[in-house]
């Protein structure tokens, strides 16, 4: 961690792994949308989709791997983009 | 000295200006996606109708390409780091390949709907009410501006393939090639929304 220049190398498996799981979640979300669960099937679908970008953030774009500061600095953005959301919706009845 | 300054070189530094660019990018989209939801809100059912004109095994396809492509970049960012520019560069060249395909179901896809007339502006289209119109007006768009993206993605990878060739990129001197691939995971998060958004709500 002390040394700026090493740069951690990431083995093919734990990709391998990641990809597995990603596609695992997208039948996943296919699937749980094919049964009819009203609003509730919208909900699963965009909490997986959160859960496939969280796993491409921390580990495809190796935030996890990386200084602390480019992950606070996504979760920051993430923040101001619900906030925009949120506040907007607010106009709407919600 | 001056041989220092040309040859100036910041890893840290050219890292942070690629994740500052995503981060508007970040927004960019957010801002559609925020349209999206309030056009949705105030026209669920057209919408939902609308998204049964999708088809979700080509979404699905197309969603399952660019997870392996965002998986062989990632990869050949550890090849080249393992000194390995041979398997960096097959691994670019699977995931441009990758990129190709997506483009050509896009096509297809596009297609298919142009040909059922579905597309903005068309006599269908104003047959239905205000939602279906936006749900297309939004497909298309968002769709189109991620495809776009593809496109500028594959340009950069096909440079970082060349880079790569001619030694320019290699184990000391790699940010670039990790740049191009946060690029191209910024394109699989955007398409991990949209596929549900568009493809799932039916």
């Amino acid at each position: 961690m002390e040394n700026s220049e090493e740069h951690k190398i990431v083995s093919f498996k734990t990709y391998l792994i990641i990809l597995v799981s990603l596609i695992c979640f997208t039948l996943l979300s296919v699937f749980v949308t094919k049964i009819d669960l009203g609003n509730i099937s919208i909900i699963v679908a965009l909490s997986i989709a959160a859960i496939k970008s969280l796993l491409v953030f921390s580990v495809f774009m190796h935030l996890y791997y990386d200084k602390k500061m480019y992950s606070i600095m996504v979760a920051g953005v993430i923040l101001l983009m619900t906030l925009v959301l949120i506040i907007t919706f607010l106009d709407y009845g919600f | 000295m001056e041989q220092d300054t040309h040859d100036h070189y910041d890893h840290e530094g050219s890292k942070l200006g690629m994740w500052l660019f995503i981060f508007t990018e970040l927004l960019f989209f957010g801002g559609l996606f925020i349209v999206y939801g309030v056009s949705r809100y105030k026209n669920g059912i057209a919408f939902s109708m609308s998204a049964e004109e999708l088809d979700v095994t080509i979404g699905t396809v197309n969603t399952i390409i660019l997870l392996i492509s965002s998986a062989t970049i990632a990869m050949s960012i550890s090849s080249i780091q393992m000194k390995k520019a041979k398997l960096t560069i097959a691994l670019l060249s699977v995931t441009l390949i990758l990129g190709i395909i997506f483009l050509i179901n896009k096509y297809f896809e596009w297609g298919a709907k142009i040909d059922h007339g579905l597309y903005p502006g068309s006599d269908v289209l104003q047959q239905f009410g205000n939602g279906e119109t936006l749900f297309f007006g939004l497909y298309y768009f968002m769709t189109g501006l991620h495809a776009l993206h593809i496109i500028i993605g594959m340009i950069f990878i096909a440079v970082m393939i060349v880079k790569v060739r001619n030694g320019k990129i290699h184990a000391d001197r790699f940010v670039q090639l990790e740049n191009a691939g946060l690029y191209w995971h910024l394109v699989d998060i955007i398409w991990i929304f949209l596929f549900p958004l568009f493809y799932l709500i039916a």
